[in-house]
């Protein structure tokens, strides 16, 4: 296996990365960004610990080959804030306390990140829908819902606050 | 931000029940938390673990030779490498090797482990192993595994007995001759994965210095002794390095895996840090998990609801190895009456071996089996007798202080406010208008409660201790032994440090588990963290309180017992015009004379009273918690869907220290419950796990969460931190019973077997039209 050149924009950087063809983009951004805020929970998509945003859809970075990635516009966990600033939905999942172990947290504040720039104001239902590609075993997803609620707010007030 | 500098108006200043943020929260939200796979270092090779491909085998040879010869493997480990040591929870109890020697005794047991370059190169390594098994026939459920000339597990034990408990108070035939109703139903509990996110994974490391690991572990001194005792070197040059932990729930991340050992031992022969990670399918084949029970339970009950007798026959399926059984048939038994008034109590109970992973501990811990039959044969017999199956466990409540028959004793109790606060909800008020049936829905609404004991002291070392440093800027650093998987001990242990020495959280640095630097604790099971590591970090502010208030109270010429911390002021109570604040103070005791170092250090010894584990008598733990639960379903009769819509939970923690994390630590449990109830099961066939991911194996997703109500109870422990008892596992014990009655309330039908799925459902619907 010859390994491929590749380049793409992760978190608004240019990154050129010369990787082997195989490689998830998962493990491209853990082991050779060392990105490692999005998690390896299943390897299968079925957990969304591994979840990313590739060109503005949250994905799960298990399952995407970085190969295919050429040119595309990539955000994690790690691309949110703004210096110390966080984003509204980080600001909104600390202050309602939506995680516990966090090890599905990259992947929950993606997700409402997601959801709300979809659907700014979401009923409860359409919050369980949103938030129904990852798993959490430790709060179960009250203090979850809670946080997106808290968002949706938060990020009403920033769009206020830009007009 | 210092202390100091914050303004507070001195009744306010109190951190205790307030809805702070938690102090991981940011490290969380935006990646930085590092959890052990996260962990890198340069030259690491990888360990991947070859795994039986049979339920029970001799190994007759491994060949290694195709493996080795593979480019970038750097090594081979079978069970012969660690010269026959193994490990158990009691010494007697020793019976599982890091790898397999002789033979395999559940289909994915470790058999051999190989070390290369990468983790891709380590897994077609293992393919390339040669190992010749002879099966051998399994046994693979407690029925069979007890029939007269089934194989043997173990073969030097007959039976297939892991071990048995058994627990006589009272006399249970009196009581049954005393009652007007006596009914004995089956009861079966499941198998169910723990279900952390992060499987387990820790890079390793051995040098002159000694073994350190960084390593996903939610008890790290278990494994710090583990590691010693294997590889035979002093406590103290074992440095377990604890990152976050992504989730723990008992079992797996209480105990070693077979990968530890292995890492440690190809780091020491090839001299390179070693790493490994398991995949979730290994997790799901071979992880620890719940056991699954059957209980027989019997009780005795009066024309007007008064208990007078229960009697348990349990059967626990323990899997290959007796792991931490004994303590799950001992909880099993010890609580099984709580929280009500029993007379008579009787248990007996045995765990069988069978050719299955591990049975282990589970949030709710041994109890929730007992009390899943009791609590649904309560009802089923309120209904018998006409009562009101509230009305009746009102009625049998304890109220404390109250010793149980086989002498638990309760100093505070909860349950009846509990009860009482499902009972002024609308939904149980108006559960027989049937005003939310609707097309083929029918709504349930049921009830049940659970209790469950906190800060666990069952066997061996079960002391933490914390040391907390004054920084001369007033900024203190908390160094403790505890572990927070997720369940946000942390922040309730800063909290308490910082509530101590009236400063902010903020001006608190925790400094988690490195066995080379913080004190030995026993680690995070049973509901301890809070109860007895929290004792810890009060008692080690308050000396570092006490020497500051020396210097204070010397510099003021005033009694030392009269200066008071709060707020970041310190002031005299006497004459409150004397005050300064912390950090000032901080500064003038660290500068005084030629220079002081304040350290305070501290160590729990709540609740030291005996208890016997023998015979099932005592207390075990500090304290004990209450919940009652409510739930409401809708029933789907056309397609057997239950839909868990509400839950009410009244949950009597003593005094909730951090009322957010409590309420997410009930809110978990009880959807974890929930998944045990509806949609939770291992589905294996002759050993082999068929269901091993998380699309055939279910677990509860946002879209079947319902809306979660939690009622605090506060009840004021003495021998809690604040009043604090246990917060989380008495919700997993009423869970399931209360979604039982609730599926009963809507369809008539008692289902006494979990998880009920909708094939449960439909089946049980058409033997009812056929009756």
């Amino acid at each position: 296996m010859n390994n491929i050149e590749l380049k793409l924009i992760v978190n608004g950087r240019i990154e050129e990365l010369t990787i082997p063809p195989n490689r998830t983009l998962l493990e491209m951004l853990r082991e050779d960004l060392q990105l490692t805020g999005a998690k390896e929970g299943c390897g299968h998509g079925e957990c969304g610990a591994c979840m990313v945003v590739v060109n503005g859809k949250t994905v799960n970075s298990c399952l995407i080959l970085a190969a295919e990635l050429e040119g595309a516009s990539v955000v994690t966990i790690e691309g949110l804030k703004k210096g110390d600033q966080l984003h509204p939905v980080q600001q909104a999942f600390v202050d309602k306390s939506g995680m516990q172990c966090g090890f599905c947290t990259s992947g929950q504040v993606l997700a409402a990140m997601a959801l709300l720039e979809e659907n700014p104001a979401p009923t409860a239902d359409e919050i369980r829908d949103g938030m129904a590609g990852s798993f959490c075993r430790c709060t179960g997803y009250t203090k979850i819902f809670e946080s997106v609620e808290a968002a949706a707010q938060l990020m009403q007030q920033h769009q206020g606050a830009r007009v | 931000m210092n202390a100091p500098d914050k303004i507070r108006l001195e009744e306010d200043s109190s951190l205790i029940g307030k809805r702070l943020p938690r102090v991981d929260a940011r490290e969380k939200v935006t990646g930085d938390a590092r959890y052990a796979a996260d962990f890198n270092f340069p030259g690491q090779l990888w360990v991947k673990i070859l795994r039986s491909p049979h339920a029970h085998a001799r190994i007759l040879s491994i060949d290694a030779s195709a493996a080795l010869a593979l480019k970038g493997v750097k090594g081979v480990l079978t069970g012969k490498d660690f010269n026959g040591w193994t490990w158990g929870w009691m010494p007697k109890t020793r019976e599982e090797a890091p790898l397999a020697v002789e033979k395999v005794r559940y289909y994915g047991e470790a058999v051999a482990a190989v070390c290369a370059v990468d983790e891709a190169t380590a897994e077609e390594a293992c393919e390339l192993m040669r190992v010749c098994y002879e099966e051998l026939p399994g046994v693979f459920s407690v029925d069979d595994a007890i029939m007269q000339g089934a194989p043997l597990v173990h073969e030097d034990r007959p039976g297939n007995l892991s071990w048995d408990f058994h627990m006589d108070f009272g006399d249970v035939e009196v009581g049954f001759a005393e009652a007007d109703l006596v009914r004995e139903h089956k009861f079966e509990t499941g198998r169910v994965l723990t279900g952390f996110l992060e499987p387990p994974a820790a890079v390793a490391q051995w040098t002159e210095e000694g073994i350190t690991v960084w390593s996903a572990k939610q008890s790290p001194y278990f494994h710090y002794r583990h590691l010693a005792a294997c590889f035979n070197l002093p406590l103290s040059k074992i440095r377990v390095i604890q990152p976050f932990i992504g989730g723990g729930f008992g079992g797996t991340k209480n105990d070693s895996v077979a990968a530890d050992f292995c890492a440690v031992l190809f780091s020491k022969r090839l001299g390179k840090p070693v790493k490994y990670q398991y995949s979730m399918e290994e997790v799901f084949t071979t992880a620890r998990r719940r056991h699954n029970f059957t209980v027989v339970a019997k009780m005795g009950m009066k024309k007007d609801g008064t208990i007078t007798a229960l009697q348990n026959t349990a059967y626990a399926e323990g899997g290959a190895y007796t792991v931490i059984g004994p303590l799950t048939l001992y909880l099993s038994g010890a609580y099984t009456t709580l929280p009500y008034k029993v007379p008579h109590f009787k248990y007996d109970a045995a765990r069988i071996f069978t050719n299955h992973p591990s049975g282990a501990a589970m949030r709710g811990h041994g109890v929730t089996h007992t009390r899943f039959a009791a609590e649904v044969l309560m009802d089923m017999m309120s209904e018998e007798l006409g009562l009101d199956s509230l009305e009746v466990r009102l009625k049998n409540a304890i109220v404390a202080p109250h010793t149980t028959v086989n002498g638990v004793h309760i100093k505070t109790c909860g349950i009846k406010q509990a009860l009482e606060a499902l009972g002024e909800s609308t939904a149980w008020r108006e559960r027989k208008d049937r005003k939310k049936d609707r097309g083929s829905i029918v709504h349930g609404v049921g009830i049940a409660t659970g209790t469950m004991g906190g800060g666990s002291k069952q066997r061996g070392h079960q002391s933490c201790a914390a040391v907390v440093r004054l920084c001369e800027d007033g900024t203190v650093n908390y160094l403790t032994g505890a572990t927070d998987c997720g369940q946000g001990s942390d922040t309730v242990l800063v909290q308490i440090v910082a509530e101590e020495l009236g400063i902010g959280m903020d001006d608190v640095s925790i400094r988690r588990v490195d066995t080379a630097v913080t004190p030995c604790d026993p680690g995070s099971y049973g509901s301890r963290v809070t109860i007895l590591a929290g004792q810890a970090a009060q008692k080690a502010a308050r000396e570092v309180k006490r020497q500051m208030a020396q210097c204070a109270a010397g510099n003021w010429g005033e009694p030392e017992d009269t200066i008071v911390f709060s707020g970041g002021q310190v002031f005299s109570r006497r004459n409150p015009s004397l005050r300064m604040s912390f950090r000032k103070l901080a500064q003038a005791a660290c500068y005084s004379e030629s220079g002081r170092v304040i350290l305070g250090t501290g160590y729990s010894d709540a609740g030291a009273e005996d208890y016997n584990f023998e015979k099932g008598s005592g207390n075990s733990d500090v304290n004990y918690s209450f919940a009652a639960q409510l739930t409401e379903v809708d029933v789907d009769l056309e397609t057997g869907i239950v839909k868990a819509t509400d839950f009410l939970i009244a949950f009597d923690s003593g005094r909730p220290l951090h009322p957010v994390n409590v309420e997410s630590q009930i809110e978990g449990a009880a959807v974890q419950g929930l998944g045990q109830a509806l949609y939770e099961e291992f589905k294996m066939d002759r050993g082999r796990t068929l269901n091993p991911d998380f699309v055939d194996y279910r677990m509860p997703l946002a879209t079947e969460a319902p809306d979660i109500r939690v009622k605090h109870i506060i009840t004021d422990d003495p021998d809690g931190p604040h009043g604090a008892k246990e917060a989380s596992q008495a919700a997993i014990v009423c869970s399931p019973p209360s979604i039982i009655s609730a599926i009963h309330n809507a369809t008539g039908i008692w289902f006494t077997s979990q998880p009920v799925t909708p094939e449960k459902l439909l089946k049980a619907l058409k033997e009812k039209a056929n009756r």
